[in-house]
């Protein structure tokens, strides 16, 4: 923990200096800070703006325009499930619930109280051979159904609180 | 060479430089509709309610086509009346259409084109969901659910403020005007101008109205309700009952004040003779010693905010004079209830004024006494004419009346109060006549200047450097040229809104785009009738100086101190998360002061520091958006020490003794 003291921050001072505080940089920055925050938290944006000279409702708006950003924290695992044409016709829908069900989540609320998982629907990850997919932060797995689904989940927590 | 022209509707009108079709057909007499076109900002195109035909081109938006010579215009086919309609049946189908109860209703845009295109029926189904009502502004009311999302107060902000309060957020159906984080207007840089509420074609941007409160005090029987109007509502509030701008309608405004209740009617001008006063003495001071100079005016409070977010490196520069309103107010609540023989509490000071940020000044801390304001209600002149109205006054029939005294009465240095150029111009007058006597004079050079008027004034033996500027953009233009040591000037007047205080946020919505022009002219005027030109020679204000302000009661009751400010009310990043209590506490402001004198490098370096001499276990890292002591960053805070001008080694040194503690 204390080998990572300030990281992040610095992190941020150096996507900044390396795009040279320049406002015409605003998305290529936004970007770099998600990765490293994995989100993109307000005081940061507040931070982004003092230090590019433009008005924090300028990257506010920027960062609420593209998909791509998210404002809130993800949780740790971010399940992504594919709602395309393909996986829809082969029932992604049932996998949805039944992961919104597992996870307690639904109605806006997207990301699980403990910040482990985050769920989302994407439209085509273009892995439509292995219809219904569901995506885990970087790792795929294809024919699903919504028991798989929950056994995916089952064992990451299971991992998780063995190593807790 | 053979002039160029376009042939519109039938008409040849030949082209002199304008902007573009829209420019054009106004100079024939065409008026198109349109939302978002302002000739002072710049040109979106998002209503495309000015499209006409270009015959060979097709349909285009007029506000953005330059006209070109043989061009032939319709403004009004078959095809242009449908396509307006559709849009505005659109516009209809998401917009809270509750319009009995919206204040904007009658000088409402949407309204008025929907009239106009005789839209009797929207097709569509009502698609709005009501979004809240921002009321954290003391001086704006936004209503989400009112905007048409043309983007007028987004730019008007940005380009011509600077500030930059309001932007667009979010995408496709969702895409909204906005503050940054979807916070209240009133905790972030909003100055309160209320510029925006200007070019708000609806009602999603509404001066905040205190109208019921002054009523209330009215019929309470206990209390006894002054009031004070300023300089530009005796110039504007004639629009609201079909006079010209410009036209002077004081007599009638206090014979109205009068009957609706009110126990004194008074000027604020009074006050603002006071002002041209003290602040003229304070200037006089400054050049004889050379300190805080140039100085800056302080009349105007969203240009007081403006400095104290962006510039608080001049705050010292900042006259510390009250505003004329805070003056006023001030004076009379610290001499009427003993003159009265009442409590300050049952006395109620009601100001009317041009402008929405008037309403947060009058609520700032500084000015008032155990929580009792100064100032208790400040109603724009729209809300004026809305109460006469209410109280069934026939303005024209309305026989003339005077002001009550002594605090009604003002000289010709106050009645300029309103226009750009009007505050330097009589401080001028004020200084001129001190330095040399009868030295006074007009200040013609002063007058009327778009953006920036810089002149060098000769009185008596002096020379002074002088920079009138309205707008907050070309403010900051301005006083980054002084920062950098490019420009210098003993005294600059900054007004918020061009043109001054005729052109404030809550003055009449007009049609009339020479408005502006016509109200400076009527204040001009009001100074060629008045006896005095000089503040210092309004007898009232000689008599009160003499009998009950001594230099110390002077000074309290009409200056004021500022404070720095952040630009958005919110939480300090941490930037480590620590656990239990730490050796080392340190906090570093990343303000817009701070940052800009390096406070990034020394949190880098310091940074550096802590992990090479393997410190991280014992210390704690914060960072705030302003610790309030921007004149003296980057400003470190190691275990509640503050260290002003942090260098690396000071911090290093400083860490070194907190630790062999």
């Amino acid at each position: 923990m204390s080998g990572k003291f300030g990281k992040k921050f610095e992190q941020v001072c150096d996507v900044l200096d390396r795009h040279e505080h320049h406002p015409d940089n605003l998305i290529a920055i936004l970007q770099e800070i998600q990765e490293v925050y994995s989100y993109l938290p307000e005081d940061i944006m507040t931070y982004v703006a003092t230090a590019l000279g433009v008005s924090p409702g300028s990257v506010f708006g920027v960062a609420t325009f593209y998909s791509h950003f998210t404002l809130a924290p993800k949780g740790k695992y971010v399940v992504r499930v594919c709602d395309g044409t393909a996986c829809h016709v082969k029932r992604s829908e049932d996998i949805i619930k039944a992961l919104e069900e597992e996870l307690k989540l639904g109605g806006g609320k997207n990301t699980s109280d403990d910040l482990m998982f985050t769920l989302e629907t994407v439209a085509c990850l273009g892995a439509c051979g292995l219809a219904p997919v569901v995506v885990i932060n970087e790792e795929v797995h294809g024919s699903m159904n919504p028991e798989k689904a929950k056994a995916l989940i089952e064992k990451i927590r299971s991992g998780e609180t063995g190593h807790g | 060479m053979k002039t160029q022209t376009v042939m519109i509707d039938r008409t040849t009108v030949p082209i002199e430089g304008e902007r573009n079709l829209l420019e054009l057909c106004r100079k024939a007499g065409v008026e198109l509709p349109t939302f978002c076109y302002h000739s002072e900002i710049s040109i979106y195109g998002a209503c495309r309610m000015c499209m006409v035909e270009v015959e060979g081109r097709g349909i285009v938006p007029a506000c953005s086509t330059k006209a070109e010579d043989g061009m032939v215009l319709h403004t009004n086919t078959k095809q242009i009346r449908n396509l307006r309609k559709v849009i505005i049946e659109l516009m209809l189908a998401s917009h809270d259409q509750n319009c009995t109860t919206c204040p904007k209703s009658g000088d409402c845009r949407l309204q008025s084109i929907a009239k106009q295109l005789d839209i009797t029926t929207v097709r569509f189904k009502q698609v709005s969901s009501a979004k809240p009502t921002d009321l954290s502004s003391d001086a704006i009311v936004r209503n989400p659910s009112k905007c048409i999302l043309c983007g007028d107060c987004v730019r008007v902000c940005e380009e011509i403020q600077s500030v930059g309060a309001l932007g667009f957020a979010y995408r496709g159906v969702q895409a909204q005007v906005g503050t940054c984080f979807n916070k209240g207007i009133g905790e972030i840089e909003c100055v309160g101008c209320g510029q925006c509420v200007k070019v708000c074609p609806v009602g999603a941007l509404t001066p905040k109205h205190q109208i019921s409160g002054v009523w209330e005090a009215i019929y309470d029987k206990s209390k006894t309700v002054v009031v004070q109007i300023a300089p530009s509502v005796r110039v504007a509030l004639g629009e609201y009952f079909g006079k010209e701008p410009g036209s002077l309608t004081v007599g009638r405004i206090v014979t109205a004040l009068r009957r609706m209740g009110f126990d004194r009617v008074y000027d604020t001008n009074f006050g603002a003779d006071f002002t041209v006063v003290e602040e003229g003495k304070e200037f006089l001071e400054r050049r004889r010693t050379g300190e805080n100079l140039p100085q800056f005016t302080s009349c105007c409070p969203a240009w007081v905010k403006f400095a104290e977010q962006y510039y608080p490196d001049f705050l010292t520069n900042l006259s510390s004079c009250r505003s004329p309103q805070a003056i006023f107010g001030s004076l009379c609540k610290a001499f009427l209830p003993k003159e009265l023989g009442i409590t300050r509490e049952n006395l109620v000071v009601v100001s009317v004024m041009p402008c929405t940020a008037k309403k947060f000044e009058a609520n700032r801390a500084e000015f008032k006494t155990n929580g009792n304001p100064d100032v208790d209600f400040v109603i724009t002149n729209n809300e004026l004419a809305l109460m006469m109205k209410e109280n069934g006054i026939d303005f024209d029939r309305l026989e003339l009346g005077s002001f009550d005294m002594p605090f009604g009465f003002s000289t010709g240095g106050a009645a300029i109060f309103g226009a750009s150029g009007g505050v330097s111009e009589a401080v001028l007058r004020f200084a001129g006549e001190t330095l040399a006597k009868g030295s006074a004079q007009e200040f013609k050079q002063l007058r009327g200047g778009e953006g920036i008027t810089t002149t060098e004034i000769t009185v008596g033996s002096e020379t002074l450097r002088l920079a009138v500027v309205s707008g907050l953009a070309n403010a900051r233009e301005l006083i980054d040229r002084i920062r950098k040591g490019e420009a210098h000037y003993d005294l600059v007047e900054v007004m918020a809104c061009c043109g001054g205080c005729v052109n404030g946020g809550g003055q009449p919505i007009t049609g009339d785009r020479t408005a502006v022009s016509k109200r400076a002219k009527g204040l001009y005027e009001n100074d060629k009738m008045l006896q005095f030109h000089i503040s210092s020679e309004n007898p009232y204000l000689q008599q009160m100086y003499a009998e009950s302000l001594p230099h110390k009661k002077a000074h309290e009751l009409m200056h004021t101190v500022y404070e720095n400010r952040k630009r958005i009310t919110q939480e300090d990043i941490i930037l480590e998360e620590s656990s239990g209590e730490k050796a080392l506490s340190l906090e570093i402001c990343f303000g817009t002061s701070c940052f800009l004198r390096g406070s990034q490098k020394l949190y880098k370096d310091l940074m550096t520091y802590i992990r090479e001499n393997k410190l991280e276990d014992m210390v704690e890292f914060k960072a705030n958006f302003c610790g309030k002591q921007c004149k003296k960053g980057p400003v470190l805070n190691i275990n509640g020490k503050v260290l002003e001008r942090c260098t690396f080694d000071g911090a290093k040194a400083e860490i070194l003794t907190s630790l062999h503690k």
